[in-house]
């Protein structure tokens, strides 16, 4: 076994980033998430990379559009008011092709909120976010090693569809320290950027842009956006099944709160209940097939969020109207997060 | 194998520092660990608490409702917290600070350990800390008392190495102290 390290969900995810080959990163400090540029400021300049701490998160995520256009691993953090500012840019990233990895340790809202732990941004997260139209995949860990290895992931992600990905977490996980084993980056076969713009060095000229004004030109950029979506649908789902073979009652949970769930499902198997545990990984592309699969099988459906309801739509419409979806949520706010006992409770009240 | 405990006292008590020292104990002796530290607009005197966990298999939830042990460094973290420990579960309170009739329970063992005294006639009232998880280490046998003393060095900065001998007799007399010696 390889020697296990003991950090921070956020200094895992810092690690993976330098793990993943990224040597650039832009950011600008917010709670609860500032231990990611405080490892990456103290090591990216031993690798001769670059830590940039930017006068404002827009200008953070215009730096890493910059930076992913000359075609090198970039990345940027921040927490859910600055994600908001890095909308704009984000919407950019997506529309010219521009691959780079946003990491969310979200809080509370909306507005300033809180920074309590929140799964608030979901809406925000999967649906686009920004301007115009597009999808983003997201990825939601539960553990400080998948924060470390969804970091990873996230940039081979990015690479192999030239679009921005997001790390979703919240400060259980980003604040929480657990066993690490810094595993290599997998081998993963990456396209060549045979698009990033090189300066003056002579061959054809290459432009990164998200204007398209030839007649019919920005239609055909559109669907060829939506073709890499369904692409990603088709490959690169992820999720996660605990005790779902004879559940009669299935919870669906992702990120922090999966973590308190699959506890409260381990109770409830122990009283003799048959319930499990969905957990989506990848939340954009949702692991609709699976998920279906589950679903159906079990025929109700428990969703627990950190939030009144979002992840909640998306599984409604994964499992079609035959399955009866209830939902149970605690929004964020200091005390806010509920214990595997309050949620064994719920599922006790939803077991038929 | 599970163990979970709440580290919880004010801003200052080293509450957080002795959630890292026993859980790098349990990692160093193979075990699952997760170690949850209350996040919110902390400052010194103000509250602190800290969960860990500690497990042969998966930790699952970091966040627990009902801990198995509370260590109590203060009165309002005995107030506050007292209500959630599991029914057969411990109190580990520090008498120095807190008034052990106010736990008004018959279902949890009470266990009080003069921490402020025991660490002030070791050289530094700064070490109740050590002093509660010595304590913790004798009622639950979730780690013993090498391992934590070896875990200073993973959760110590090198400048503070000087001061692992100190601790490890402060984490010595906690654990006589809850033996009742």
């Amino acid at each position: 076994m390889s020697k296990r390290l003991f950090v921070k969900g956020n200094e895992a995810a810092a690690m993976g980033a330098i793990e993943a080959g990224c040597r650039y990163y832009f950011g600008y400090p917010i709670t609860p998430q500032s231990d990611i540029p405080e490892y990456l400021s103290r090591e990216l300049p031993k690798l001769d990379g670059e830590f940039i701490q930017a006068e404002s998160e827009v200008a953070a995520i215009n730096m890493l559009l910059g930076a992913s256009a000359c075609g090198v691993r970039a990345m940027t953090s921040s927490s859910s008011p600055g994600i908001s500012l890095k909308q704009e840019g984000i919407s950019y990233m997506a529309g010219a092709e521009l691959p780079g990895v946003i990491i969310n340790i979200s809080r509370s809202g909306p507005g300033l909120g809180g920074i309590d732990a929140s799964q608030s941004d979901y809406f925000q997260s999967v649906k686009g976010g920004g301007h115009g139209g597009y999808r983003i995949a997201v990825l939601a860990p539960n553990s400080v090693q998948e924060m470390y290895d969804l970091t990873m992931h996230a940039f081979d992600l990015a690479d192999q569809y030239r679009t921005p990905v997001m790390v979703l977490g919240d400060s259980v996980i980003g604040q929480m320290k657990e066993a690490l084993v810094p595993n290599p980056r997998p081998v993963r076969e990456l396209p060549a950027k045979e698009w990033a713009v090189r300066g003056k060095s002579g061959g054809e000229q290459r432009i990164v842009k998200s204007l398209f004004l030839g007649d019919g030109e920005l239609e055909a950029h559109n669907w060829r956006l939506h073709a890499k979506y369904r692409q990603m649908m088709e490959k690169e789902c992820l999720s996660e099944e605990f005790e779902t073979a004879d559940a009669t009652l299935l919870v669906t949970a992702y990120g922090s709160v999966a973590r308190i769930a699959h506890t409260a499902v381990a109770m409830a198997r122990e009283e003799g209940l048959k319930v499990g545990l969905f957990r989506p990984i990848t939340l954009c592309p949702f692991p609709e097939e699976a998920l279906k699969a589950a679903g159906q099988r079990a025929g109700r459906i428990l969703d627990i969020e950190l939030n009144t309801g979002q992840m909640v739509e998306d599984v409604r419409l994964a499992v079609g109207s035959g399955v009866e979806v209830s939902f149970y949520g605690r929004p964020p706010g200091a005390g806010s997060l509920p214990s595997p006992e309050e949620l064994l409770d719920q599922i006790r009240k939803h077991y038929a | 194998m599970r163990h979970d405990v709440l580290i919880a006292g004010f801003g200052g008590q080293g509450v957080l520092l002795a959630g890292n020292v026993l859980s790098y104990a349990a990692l160093d002796d193979g075990k699952n660990v997760s170690y949850f530290p209350a996040y919110g607009v902390e400052k010194r005197g103000g509250t602190a608490n800290c969960t860990v966990v500690i497990a042969d298999g998966a930790v699952g939830s970091p966040v627990v409702g009902s801990p198995s042990v509370l260590v109590a460094l203060n009165q309002g973290s005995l107030d506050r917290l007292g209500s959630k420990i599991r029914s057969g579960g411990i109190c580990i309170i520090n008498s120095s600070l807190v008034d052990a009739t106010t736990l008004k329970r018959s279902d949890v063992k009470l266990v009080s350990v003069a921490m402020n005294e025991i660490a002030t006639e070791l050289g530094d009232p700064r070490m109740v800390n050590m002093v509660a998880l010595g304590a913790y280490a004798e009622l639950t046998g979730a780690v013993s008392l090498e391992a934590l003393a070896e875990a200073l060095k993973a959760a110590l900065p090198e400048r503070n190495h000087r001061f692992i001998p100190a601790n490890a007799k402060a984490m010595e007399s906690g654990a006589r102290s809850a033996r009742g010696e």
